[in-house]
């Protein structure tokens, strides 16, 4: 079963997408712009829009990584077992390259609706930063020395605290009328999106489930694998058996 | 609390990651002995030190520490132990008697201007320097001062780390000396170190770690010579 | 000698004209979204600089070690470490406020209660979460680079807040609503980062 599930998951991923881009294509209703701005740039954003379903997909799971990947620094600082550890890193990992998927897919919405590449819109910027506290957790990983898993973990805890305040610090800039466009690439979709684009939408998010699982658990096995690969090594060295 | 008179490592293992610095330490550390931990660097010395001074959490195994049987936890074992290491611990811009002061205020031990001045006086540091800022000494006398500051608080589990370092023979000797006289008061005092001479004669128990592993262990009486040979056979 | 005399003669005139007209402090005013800008652009600057001058002093001869192994709570240890901080980035605001009020002649001190309570505020933010990881790093050879790292993205609603309460204050029709919500969120955020470095301060110190 261990063995299935990363397969298992990916295949599920995998025809998950490709219902959900059937689903995004041919029966998701375009959505027309209420705001008098986008109408005109209707042409642009036609195809364009298509994109939400993947940002989103993205999205959900970039904030899921990271309150995987602080639960797990908590239970690793408590009990310095190094499992714990392996999934606040591996979840970390993740989450980066789906954040670098929210920020690119943003980025195309953005030249779509706005003709910018980047826009301080609150959602955009709040992604933005929590994917640079990732780099940061990264970064610290990669060059904190023997006590990085520990400086990490801190960073992990501390990063996953800031979300609330981040979510509220940008949604007050979002109350403001200049900042309020009609349809953005995350904002409040949920909620506000049209209930024809629904089912693409959940469908989308549901395999990016299944693939930020997939990758989470292979990228804990690699790790584990190395540890282990580690301690033969030493215990050869300890035998005498290796030099 | 009449002071730790036991301290009992069981398994001990510490990684730094992937890294192996601990793999399964077991001794036994008894009032009135002098331990000499040694071994190459990176052998973990540094590290089991740091485990049993409360610095380093272990990833595996327990440290025990006993006062007539009772087991002590948390701060109370801290009460206890005094470091003296390469470090001085004490601050560069604070005079010798304000390292003290501070010392004995967050240790709430007897901080009056006479104890302190015992506590200096005892090390041998010259007069003219208690109100000169610690940055100021020359090393001999910042490991007077150092170790002044460690003693100060009659701990019972004494833990050095390289403390001979940097200091002239005799500077090393007389601390040696100083070192055994404490054993013989009954604290427990655990030696890190490479020099071997300064605490040849002093030490009854040695204690070998090679990558991690405790490979040598004795008690008894070693001169320089049977330390050294001893060395040389385990470290490597 | 001459050519010195001269060149400080050149110089001194600079100075003295860019005294006069004040014309470099609007321009940097500009770059730092004026007044409230600068005030917490030197009130990140104080907590870095303060965070720095609180933690090397402890490295110098292993004195973090010191404290930690006191029979104290090590929470003692974080607090006292924080405050010191806090009072650090604290006194460069004294300075700077009111220099910048003057410089730009700038209606900073309109509503003082808010002004000071904010920035009061904001040094703790700053001192609470900047104390643990300064005290994280202490030992890692790379801290001077990868403390900003961590630190600036945590720091970034906290420095959002200040701003935006301080320009509500000054503005040309103060919206004191405003500055209270952002006090407010900064008091919530304040709260919740110090419970959470109390509760993780000594897994986070001891190795």
């Amino acid at each position: 079963m261990k063995k299935l599930a990363v397969p298992l998951l990916a295949v599920l991923a995998a025809i998950g997408l490709a219902v959900s881009v059937y689903l995004v294509f041919y029966d998701a209703p375009l959505e027309y712009s209420r705001n008098a701005e986008l109408q005109l740039n209707g042409s642009s954003l036609f195809f364009n829009q298509k994109i939400v379903y993947f940002h989103v997909g993205h999205a959900f799971w970039l904030f899921g990584a990271v309150f995987v990947s602080g639960l797990s620094s908590i239970a690793f600082l408590k009990t310095r077992n190094p499992r714990w550890d392996d999934i606040a890193s591996a979840s970390t990992d993740v989450a980066v390259a789906f954040g670098a998927v929210v920020l690119f897919t943003g980025s195309v919405w953005a030249k779509a609706a706005w003709d910018v590449w980047w826009k301080w819109e609150p959602r955009l910027t709040m992604s933005l930063l929590l994917w640079l506290i990732l780099v940061g957790y990264v970064l610290v990983r990669r060059f904190a020395g023997p006590s990085a898993d520990r400086i990490a973990s801190g960073m992990a805890i501390f990063g996953m605290v800031v979300v609330p305040f981040v979510y509220v610090m940008v949604g007050e800039g979002n109350s403001h009328p200049q900042a309020a466009p009609g349809l953005n690439p995350s904002e409040g979709v949920v909620g506000k999106i049209s209930p024809g684009m629904r089912p693409a939408l959940w469908l989308s998010v549901a395999s990016f489930l299944c693939w930020y699982v997939a990758l989470l658990i292979s990228r804990v096995q690699s790790t584990r694998a190395e540890r282990e690969l580690r301690e033969l090594r030493e215990r050869g060295f300890d035998l005498g058996v290796l030099s | 609390m009449a002071g730790i008179d036991r301290v009992e490592i069981r398994k001990l293992a510490k990684r730094y990651g992937s890294e192996r610095a601990l793999a399964g330490v077991t001794l036994d550390l008894a009032a009135g002995s002098m331990c000499a931990l040694l071994g190459h660097n990176g052998a973990g010395k540094t590290t089991l030190l740091g485990i049993v001074s409360t610095l380093v959490r272990q990833t595996g195994g327990t440290v025990a520490y006993r006062s007539n049987g009772a087991e002590v936890t948390g701060a109370a074992v801290r009460r206890e132990i005094g470091m003296l290491a390469h470090a001085s611990l004490c601050y560069g811009e604070l005079t010798a008697r304000e390292n003290l002061a501070l010392i004995a205020g967050l240790y709430e031990v007897d901080g009056s201007a006479a104890a302190l001045d015992g506590a200096l006086d005892r090390v041998g540091l010259d007069r003219k320097a208690w109100d000169r800022a610690a940055r100021t000494y020359s090393r001999g006398m910042l490991q007077r001062l150092a170790l002044a500051r460690a003693l100060l608080t009659r701990p019972s589990l004494l833990l050095l780390d390289e403390p001979f370092t940097g200091l002239d023979r005799d500077g090393a000797l007389s601390l040696g000396r100083q070192l055994g006289a404490l054993r013989d008061a009954g604290a427990i005092v655990v030696v890190v170190t490479h020099d071997l001479e300064a605490i040849a004669d002093r030490a009854d128990h040695v204690a070998i770690l090679r990558r991690g592993q405790l490979v040598f262990e004795e008690r008894g009486a070693y001169t320089y010579e049977q330390l050294k040979d001893v060395y040389h056979r385990h470290a490597n | 000698m001459a050519l010195l005399r001269h060149a400080a003669r050149v110089a001194w005139k600079d100075l003295r004209i860019e005294l006069r007209s004040r014309e470099i402090v609007y321009t940097m005013a500009f770059f730092g979204g004026a007044v409230p800008g600068m005030l917490w652009v030197a009130i990140a600057l104080a907590g870095t600089i303060g965070l720095g001058r609180a933690f090397d002093r402890e490295r110098e001869n292993d004195t973090m070690r010191a404290l930690l192994l006191a029979p104290v709570p090590r929470l003692a240890v974080f607090l006292g470490k924080a405050i010191a901080t806090t009072v650090l980035v604290l006194a460069v605001a004294v300075v700077c406020a009111p220099m910048l009020a003057w410089l730009l002649d700038a209606p900073l001190f309109a509503y003082p209660g808010p002004l000071v309570l904010v920035v009061v505020l904001g040094a703790v933010g700053i001192a609470v979460i900047g104390s643990v990881f300064a005290a994280t790093l202490l030992k890692v050879r790379s801290r001077d680079v990868l403390l900003p790292v961590i630190l600036y993205p945590l720091l970034v609603p906290l420095f959002v807040a200040g701003t935006s309460s301080t320009s509500a204050q000054v503005a040309e029709f103060p919206n004191l609503d405003a500055a209270w919500y952002w006090i407010e969120f900064l008091g919530i955020y304040d709260s919740a980062f110090l419970v959470l470095s109390v509760w993780v301060f000594e897994s986070l110190v001891i190795e």
